[in-house]
């Protein structure tokens, strides 16, 4: 306790070398819990997003599907068996049919992929309930005209088609415009309708959007000769964690995955600058440290001299340069908690809102109590290495040379 | 019994018909087929801004095999590319690798034209896949040709329809379009230049549009063209390719 108190009055004495050493650790500290909590933020944010509009609470695949290889779209579909429809009409999956096509906006030639979703599905935040028309008026159609379901989607000129907004960039199209799109059936004979995009919608998760266009299932099942098929099945509960049929449960561990490498990467790049600018303000500590034991000598003769053993002499130094830290943690903590208050508040808004990889457009950092409490503990454990290291020096110390103050 | 022998006479006109269209596809099939065939020819791509002539050196061997070897311009130079079956294979000099296109890559097109690589994959007979139908006479650059639709009769073709022009006296197509299942045309060929080689009539220029795209399409031209040859075998080998 004697320890502490002293270091603090010695720390307080120092005055304005103090307070600079202290100044710098905290912006150490702020910025390593800011740049952590942007990343913990950006990794919530990115994982909310993500299984909202993609994954909900996992999937479950066609047992050729891979999502990284284009190649086993073609052959990627099956049926879907008794128990996925009663679960699809209970709202607890939606299927989702991929297929291959290329698109013609005004006479340009794009590869794109189409994707069939349900109408009425609620699971993902895709507004699919806009392509509703398309699917009741092909019902409508099959009912009155009486074709065949396979050749359904015929009795429509215009199929509505939602894509999203990088998509609309990439094909330079607009809510309302309309284009044709061709594709492939089952048997690969080429056929070709006209689209119209009645929504263009806006979502974080780039790989939902890039390149995709989605058309109701039923169109697509129709177009592609593929009735009652899908690729994947999108899980909205929690009740389905495992294979169902030949369909291949993905969990949302797998699903995130890209995104937890993308983070990883992140965190492990940050750790450079956080530990240089850490190391600047820990090698402050140290220079004081030193120049401490060089000027104070007599101070640690007297020390001795009044009963203290060399170790407790070690401690008194290591402390005090410890509780820069202590400080550092305090005055980081004045401006630090209304910044990151006021960031978590207002969020930090990024312009670039396309690179790619699932990133909200505003990013608003999350401190866990878990990410403060660590910072601490490591800042002040280096701080108190830092300090222990030049004070080792005073335990060699012959006392009545440093009574005199006579240098070693 | 007027309407009994007006049924008969229509029954009987349609069947003549039918008969003609195939007999007409059969002479076109005819003309166009042939054992074996290797020509030089030259195609130019036209691009936005300009357009690119590639020549190449062709075998083929019935519908099935064939083998091309590019020969100018100079990036292009020593590219080879192979079909056997419904396998295809592209070997590149600058990687000296072969790699074989499938599924999606087939649908690419070849070196920017307006074909594609699956456009070169198409090997069966008109006459097997199709039922052709006569449905007029059109004069096509001054020469009467037959209109013939052609709907397919198997299930796995490419183009669900085809309209084919085809010239009255020499039997070989003039024109012809290519229709997606909902009738929609997508591409278009245009065929001219007719000569009589070896005693058969057969077009040596060809213009293919991609009638989805803009774009002037691309030409092909067939030089030095011969038919019947004698094909070493190892022509259409895959270790051809890096020779």
């Amino acid at each position: 306790m004697i320890a502490l108190k002293l270091a603090f009055r010695n720390l307080l004495g120092a005055g304005l070398r103090t307070w600079l050493n202290v100044t710098v650790l905290s912006f150490a500290f702020v910025v390593i819990i800011f740049y952590n909590g942007m990343l913990n933020g950006w990794d919530r944010q990115g994982k909310r997003d993500t299984q909202a509009w993609e994954v909900g609470q996992g999937q479950l695949w066609h047992p050729t599907y891979d999502k990284y290889d284009v190649f086993s779209i073609q052959d990627a579909h099956g049926l879907m068996e008794t128990r996925e429809k009663q679960l699809a009409v209970e709202g607890k999956l939606t299927p989702i049919l991929i297929a291959q096509g290329t698109a013609y906006p005004e006479g340009r030639m794009q590869g794109v992929l189409l994707k069939g979703i349900d109408p009425e599905q609620k699971i993902l935040k895709i507004p699919s309930h806009l392509l509703k028309q398309t699917a009741t008026a092909a019902d409508d159609a099959t009912a009155t005209d009486g074709a065949t379901e396979v050749d359904v989607h015929y009795a429509i000129d215009v199929h509505h088609a939602i894509i999203g907004k990088r998509m609309a960039k990439s094909l330079k199209v607009g809510e309302g415009d309309q284009m044709l799109i061709r594709w492939r059936d089952k048997n690969g004979t080429f056929d070709a309708l006209e689209v119209k995009i009645v929504a263009v919608f806006k979502s974080d998760v780039p790989s939902i959007d890039n390149g995709q266009m989605y058309l109701s299932l039923q169109t697509l099942q129709q177009m592609m000769d593929m009735p009652g098929e899908a690729t994947i099945l999108v899980s909205g509960t929690e009740e389905i964690n495992g294979n169902l049929g030949n369909w291949v449960f993905k969990d949302l561990d797998f699903l995130f995955t890209e995104l937890d490498e993308i983070i990883l990467s992140k965190r492990a790049g940050s750790m450079i600058m956080q530990s240089t600018l850490l190391l600047i303000a820990l090698l402050a500590i140290f220079d004081t440290q030193i120049l401490s034991i060089f000027r104070r000598q007599k101070e640690i003769g007297t020390y001795i001299a009044l009963g203290m053993t060399r170790a407790q002499v070690v401690g008194i130094f290591t402390v005090e340069g410890g509780a820069h830290s202590i400080l550092a943690a305090l005055v980081g903590a004045v401006y630090g908690i209304p910044l990151f208050m006021w960031l978590a508040a207002k969020g930090i808004t990024f312009g670039v809102d396309d690179m790619g990889i699932t990133m909200a457009e505003t990013i608003f950092p999350y401190y866990s109590l878990g990410l403060i409490a660590f910072t601490t503990l490591f800042v002040i454990a280096a701080a108190t290495i830092v300090s222990y290291i030049p004070a080792r020096r005073i335990s060699k110390m012959n006392p009545t040379d440093a009574l005199r103050g006579k240098v070693n | 019994m007027k309407t009994i022998i007006t049924i008969i006479a229509l029954l009987v006109g349609l069947t003549g018909n039918a008969q003609d269209a195939k007999t007409i596809l059969q002479k076109v099939d005819d003309n166009m087929s042939s054992k074996n065939r290797v020509f030089e020819s030259t195609m130019v791509i036209h691009g936005k801004r300009n357009s690119r002539t590639i020549t190449s050196r062709s075998y083929s061997e019935g519908e099935k095999q064939s083998f091309t070897e590019y020969l100018s311009p100079a990036r292009e130079q020593g590219t080879k590319m192979l079909k056997v079956n419904d396998q295809l294979w592209i070997y590149s000099p600058s990687t000296d690798r072969t790699i074989q296109i499938s599924g999606h890559m087939l649908r690419q097109s070849v070196m920017g034209s307006d074909l594609s690589y699956e456009d070169m994959m198409e090997d069966r007979k008109l006459t097997e896949v199709y039922e052709p139908k006569v449905t007029g006479e059109e004069t096509i650059e001054g020469r009467k040709a037959y209109v013939l639709e052609l709907t397919a009769l198997v299930s796995d073709l490419a183009y669900h329809k085809r309209k084919m022009w085809i010239d009255t006296e020499r039997f070989v197509p003039v024109k012809e379009e290519l229709y997606a299942k909902s009738g929609q045309l997508l591409k278009q060929t245009t065929l001219s230049d007719v000569q009589q080689i070896q005693g058969r009539w057969f077009p040596t220029s060809i213009v293919f549009k991609d009638m989805l795209k803009d774009g002037k399409g691309t030409e092909f031209k067939m030089t030095n063209i011969k038919f019947n040859q004698d094909i070493p075998a190892y022509i259409f080998t895959k270790a051809a390719l890096k020779k």
